[in-house]
């Protein structure tokens, strides 16, 4: 049974949260100077001319990483259930090695898919 | 003094009705907030005295009795600057950035026990909660630099993104085995579990902590956790000698000092984080004194210390080898050290009943 009345705080907190998180900026906004002009507003590029969009191509590792990052997250977020039990699964003589080396082959089919991306040099900076 | 407490509430209850447990709720989060505030503030002034001490200088020292006013004049100037918004960047979500920096560091604060009994929201998913909030404020970071439409925050946001994404891996599988030894998501549960043991009934508590028994995932998390708050030496994403102030480049007054009040909570954050998981919480190091919460805020401030000190110490390292270290040395060894806890549980030789 979950106690929702227990996440109230949270939720509450969360509001909060961006209540603080937008204040000063409005505060900033209200009491701060504008004089604008136009080298103020552009873009900072170390004294130089922006000479073009900055949004431009980027290296694909970034991309090869964020993928494997959601993988693995996804496998870590498998194995807190688990991990949260275990205690109670080493306890009983008869789940104990059952549920022992279902984790082992989870943890195997993730090693081997590591290893095929560091073989691969998913995982290499050059 | 309890009795009028007590007087006092009942007081305030009669007045609101109904709507009593929300006011409450707030009463209690600027109770958290103003403090931690408080603290951000001291912490950059404690940074750059610790600094100085180490580097034979003085620190700040000007601005009131020992320099002890500088956060505050320091906190006056960002409010009387301009905010400058670029004409390039993307006006809606330009914003979106600080706000968010700031608000998932303060959001997190929510579920933190920093006594026994003393938290806000005692739930049972603590550590994914914590886990969830951190990973949103990778957005903050995103979103910055993608909204200010510029090549040093663009540069940064990519970066901090794969770095930070990186160490998370690193940090979860770490508190895998954390969760193995305490069977609890509930983060007040950790530390309980953490103050029993054979060490804490011969009164020597501070060796029945999981600092000790997961002595390398300890480290993989404090690691991490520097890491994932770009701190140095892993601070490449503001590194100013390569991308000048990475992702707050574009950002000035308010804006910027969101991001600072956002990094900063986020360290404090990581630190009451790396004792709750590792350093036994509230509890006392032996057995004659009493826990309380002076222990939380003593371990806090030791691994904050931490940070200052490697801040002092070591030099940048480049990018490719912070990747290196996250994917090819953090996550095997937390995976192989994920089965030594397993074979370790299940062998006689199991402390943790």
């Amino acid at each position: 049974m979950i106690m929702l009345e227990n996440y109230f705080p949270v939720l509450v907190f969360v509001l909060v949260g961006i209540v603080f998180g937008c204040a000063p900026i409005v505060l900033g906004w209200l009491v701060g100077p504008r004089r604008p002009y136009a080298e103020k507003n552009s873009a900072y590029e170390c004294g130089f001319e922006a000479f073009e969009d900055a949004r431009m191509k980027f290296d694909v590792r970034y991309y090869l990483i964020a993928i494997i990052f959601i993988l693995f997250d996804l496998e870590i977020a498998f194995l807190f259930p688990w991990a949260s039990i275990f205690k109670e699964i080493v306890s009983s003589e008869s789940m104990k090695m059952f549920g022992f080396i279902e984790m082992l082959v989870f943890l195997g089919i993730l090693l081997l898919g590591f290893i095929f991306a560091w073989a691969k040099g998913a995982l290499d900076w050059e | 003094m309890e009795a009028q407490f007590l007087q006092i509430v009942q007081m305030l209850q009669g007045f609101f009705g109904p709507v009593w447990p929300l006011v409450y709720t707030l009463l209690k989060i600027v109770g958290i907030i103003l403090p931690l505030l408080l603290c951000v503030a001291y912490l950059t002034l404690a940074e750059r005295k610790v600094i100085g001490a180490m580097q034979v200088r003085l620190g700040p020292n000007v601005v009131g009795p020992w320099g002890l006013l500088q956060p505050i004049a320091d906190g006056l100037k960002l409010v009387f600057k301009e905010i400058i918004v670029p004409t390039q960047a993307s006006k809606g979500i330009y914003f979106v950035g600080p706000a968010l920096a700031f608000a998932t560091a303060l959001a997190a604060w929510a579920v933190v026990p920093f006594s026994e009994g003393w938290v806000l929201a005692n739930v049972d998913a603590g550590v994914l909660y914590i886990l969830a909030i951190t990973s949103v404020g990778i957005y903050s970071i995103i979103i910055a630099g993608w909204a200010s439409n510029s090549k040093y925050p663009f540069f940064a946001a990519m970066r901090s993104a794969s770095q930070m994404v990186s160490y998370e891996i690193a940090m979860g599988f770490a508190l895998v085995c954390v969760l193995m030894v305490s069977a609890s998501l509930n983060l007040s549960d950790i530390v309980h579990v953490q103050g029993k043991g054979r060490f804490v009934d011969m009164g020597l508590g501070f060796l029945s902590w999981n600092w000790l028994p997961l002595l390398p995932m300890f480290l993989v998390f404090l690691i991490s956790g520097i890491a994932e708050t770009n701190r140095a030496p892993f601070d490449v994403v503001e590194g100013e000698s390569e991308i000048v102030a990475g992702h707050m480049v574009e950002y000035s007054g308010m804006a910027f000092a969101l991001f600072f009040l956002g990094e900063y909570s986020a360290m404090i954050l990581v630190s009451v984080m790396t004792t709750i998981f590792f350093l036994g919480g509230w509890l006392s190091p032996v057995g004659f004194l009493p826990d309380s919460f002076v222990w939380l805020a003593a371990k806090t401030s030791f691994v904050l210390f931490l940070f200052l000190w490697f801040r002092a110490t070591f030099p940048r390292y480049r990018y490719d080898q912070i990747m290196r270290l996250g994917w090819k040395i953090f996550v095997p060894l937390c995976m192989f050290w994920v089965l030594v806890v397993g074979i370790w549980m299940m062998s006689p030789l199991n402390i943790w009943k």
